[in-house]
């Protein structure tokens, strides 16, 4: 739990340039974040490769390349929360949910009103206020309910996802301030502002992990609660911490899915949990904590969008992208355990 | 470390044996879309410029969708200049919305688009409108006429007119009949056109819906559902069944409670309650068709729109606006007429 943790995942431009000068170095490499996010850096390449082979026409252009990313953004800002949970010891299987009752509670007429009347910043209040009260939920039941993560955030899974369907009557709500849709759907120096805000949360969580007290709590929270506590650190406050994070993210994603989609409803975020875990699992975060990455998650979570991409432009069914994606999950974890094994001998 | 490869070869071994037992398609593709030829569009069918059309629709989960895909694909097989890319198979709005910015990164010439969430997809639809492609929607509509050239739909509110009206027929003279209804999912806007069109019906010849009970479109739900129906109600003379799907779980309640003394209207119109029609010796003796060609239409629809053809029987240059189909009622005396076209569920 060292080394494994301080030390920071670098991006694959800065590992070209450390030049290892001997096996030994090569082998610290591998044991530090760097060599697990390489597997992950080549399978990602491989796609791309892939994608270009196959449709590079189109699917090596700028606009692909932000059809991808603008796919990524939401997931993967949900994925960024998820991180933080895992890695300290925890899951949550209710972020699909809580992004379907942030977007509804987010565009219920009376936020809409208010919004058209002062400013679209209460609609983004709302919703991220409602993810956070969400994630207090859960983490007040984790951590001193002691109820079992899964079963805890399972609860919330049914109950958010119930009232949403509740508030909005199982109704499409359409957002109607157009000040909302017109920021977050349009462009900041050519990317998209959902990308953007994407980049900030990756970045932010990167920081925050890797650079902070509380980055490091989280790593001794989920390695081993026991000790973290006689070492002096507050386990159960910073578990539902963890959780608000969390559930603070699913807000920002039901921002970020109105946008897109100019809706909000109780059907948004089918499945997200799936979609997050398995991204976060394959980017390298141990599903039994203590080890966490956030370039990792973010490297997961393209990898299943780009696959995703190739199979549409190459013409192919989702039912073999589900059989790719199981295939690829399995595959990733089998070459981390390889990996683990080989550094650890 | 070389256990974990031998394990990795086995893996990949038994994928592709398990791959050898699935081929089952033939059967599947026998009945999908050989529609009577239309002779009016004989002129039309002669090849053209060639049209690239981009496809999308919700996750097959349910007959009538799975129809809709494979009916489309079998239709654009059958023109020597349209290419069809398809995206099948989604109930997350996120990633539908991508599907469609890739057919716009594609420059396809056309889409036909049935959208999980209307609304939801509305933006994209437009965007890709501006790009100068031609949208048609099918099934679920937009909330804006901008995001569609042409909108392909059923006919809900027909369908439970057509329903009601063959019941009455049946039920003539007999002013205390009890007409009973299995309702598909209740919040939903179709089941309430299909309940509101099926009361009017009834009030025309002064009957009413006795007793009401809502399943979920599937096969479990359905059983549960006529299994309280039939509970509740100790003498009934018709069933109204809106969707065939959930049929199989209704006829099963209705087998295993021995009743007789009624008879059943499906809706949809899958092949086997076709069948079953046909065969005289099931208490189903109608069902209303909700077309699961609306798909194969559009495709026609956006050849014609591109090749700036009309429509053939039409004597107006332009493709019409909207194209509502009919909800016919079939029986034993016309079912041969519609088993070509109706989908396995």
């Amino acid at each position: 739990m060292s080394e494994d943790i301080t030390t920071p995942e670098t991006t694959p431009s800065t590992q070209a340039t450390v030049t290892p000068p001997a096996t030994r170095n090569s082998a610290r490499l591998m044991r530090s974040g760097v060599g697990r996010n390489l597997g992950l850096v080549v399978a990602l390449v491989v796609l791309c490769i892939v994608g270009v082979i196959t449709a590079g026409d189109t699917f090596a252009t700028g606009a692909n390349v932000l059809t991808i990313l603008r796919l990524a953004a939401v997931i993967g800002v949900v994925s960024v929360g998820m991180t933080f949970v895992i890695t300290g010891g925890g899951i949550d299987l209710s972020v699909g949910a809580m992004v379907a009752l942030a977007s509804v509670w987010a565009t219920t007429l009376a936020t809409q009103q208010l919004a058209a009347d002062f400013h679209w910043i209460f609609m983004v209040t709302t919703a991220l206020v409602v993810g956070a009260a969400c994630g207090l939920v859960n983490g007040l039941l984790v951590a001193y309910g002691k109820i079992v993560p899964f079963i805890a955030t399972l609860a919330m899974l049914a109950a958010a996802r119930g009232l949403a369907e509740i508030i909005s009557d199982r109704k499409t709500q359409i957002i109607t301030v157009n000040s909302f849709v017109d920021f977050f759907g349009g462009s900041l120096l050519g990317v998209p502002v959902l990308v953007w805000i994407f980049l900030l949360v990756a970045a932010a969580g990167w920081v925050v992990l890797n650079r902070t007290t509380f980055g490091r709590r989280t790593f001794a929270v989920g390695g081993n609660a026991e000790a973290a506590r006689l070492a002096g650190i507050k386990v159960q406050r910073h578990t539902v911490a963890l959780y608000v994070l969390a559930g603070l993210c699913c807000g920002i994603a039901a921002v970020m899915l109105m946008a897109r989609t100019t809706t909000g409803s109780s059907t948004h975020g089918q499945l997200y949990e799936l979609d997050a875990i398995a991204a976060v699992v394959i980017g390298g975060t141990l599903l039994s904590g203590g080890r966490g990455t956030i370039v990792g998650t973010v490297i997961g979570v393209l990898i299943f969008t780009t696959l995703n991409n190739v199979f549409t432009l190459n013409n192919l069914s989702i039912s073999a992208q589900s059989v790719a994606k199981g295939a690829i999950i399995v595959v990733a974890v089998l070459l981390q355990q390889r990996l683990a094994r080989s550094s650890n001998t | 470390m070389s256990r974990s490869a031998r394990t990795l070869v086995l893996a990949g071994v038994s994928v592709l044996a398990l791959t050898a037992c699935t081929g089952n398609t033939p059967k599947a593709e026998e009945n999908a879309g050989n529609a009577p030829a239309n002779q009016a569009a004989v002129k039309n069918d002669e090849p053209g410029k060639k049209v690239k059309i981009g496809f999308s629709a919700p996750a097959a989960d349910h007959g009538w969708m799975g129809a809709i895909t494979k009916a489309t694909q079998a239709e654009a097989k059958k023109y020597s200049d349209v290419e069809l890319v398809v995206a099948e198979g989604t109930n997350d709005v996120n990633l539908q919305i991508s599907q469609v910015e890739t057919f716009i990164n594609q420059k396809v010439d056309a889409i036909v688009l049935l959208p999980f969430d209307g609304a939801a997809l509305t933006p994209v639809a437009t965007k890709a409108m501006e790009a100068g492609i031609t949208v048609i929607n099918v099934d679920r509509e937009f909330d804006s006429p901008f995001a569609a050239r042409t909108t392909v739909l059923g006919d809900n509110h027909g369908m439970g007119v057509s329903a009601g009206t063959y019941i009455c027929d049946q039920l003539k003279g007999k002013k205390d009949a009890v007409v009973a209804e299995i309702a598909g999912i209740d919040s939903l806007p179709l089941t309430q056109d299909r309940s509101k069109g099926f009361k009017e019906a009834l009030a025309d010849c002064g009957l009413k819906v006795n007793n009401r009970v809502a399943a979920e479109f599937t096969v479990e739900s359905g059983e549960k559902a006529a299994a309280n129906l039939l509970q509740a109600a100790p003498k009934i003379d018709a069933i109204w069944n809106h969707d065939d799907d959930q049929g199989v779980g209704v006829m099963a309640a209705i087998k295993n409670s021995g009743r007789k003394e009624f008879f059943v209207v499906g809706g949809a119109g899958s092949a086997n309650v076709m069948r079953d029609i046909k065969s005289g010796s099931s208490l189903l003796k109608a069902t209303v068709i909700y077309p699961s060609t609306q798909g194969a239409d559009g495709i026609r629809l956006a050849r014609l729109l591109v090749q700036k053809k009309a429509l053939g029987d039409l004597v107006e240059v332009e493709v019409p606006r909207t194209v509502q189909l009919y909800a016919p009622v079939v029986t034993k005396d016309n079912v041969d007429q519609y088993l070509p076209t109706a989908f396995e569920s």
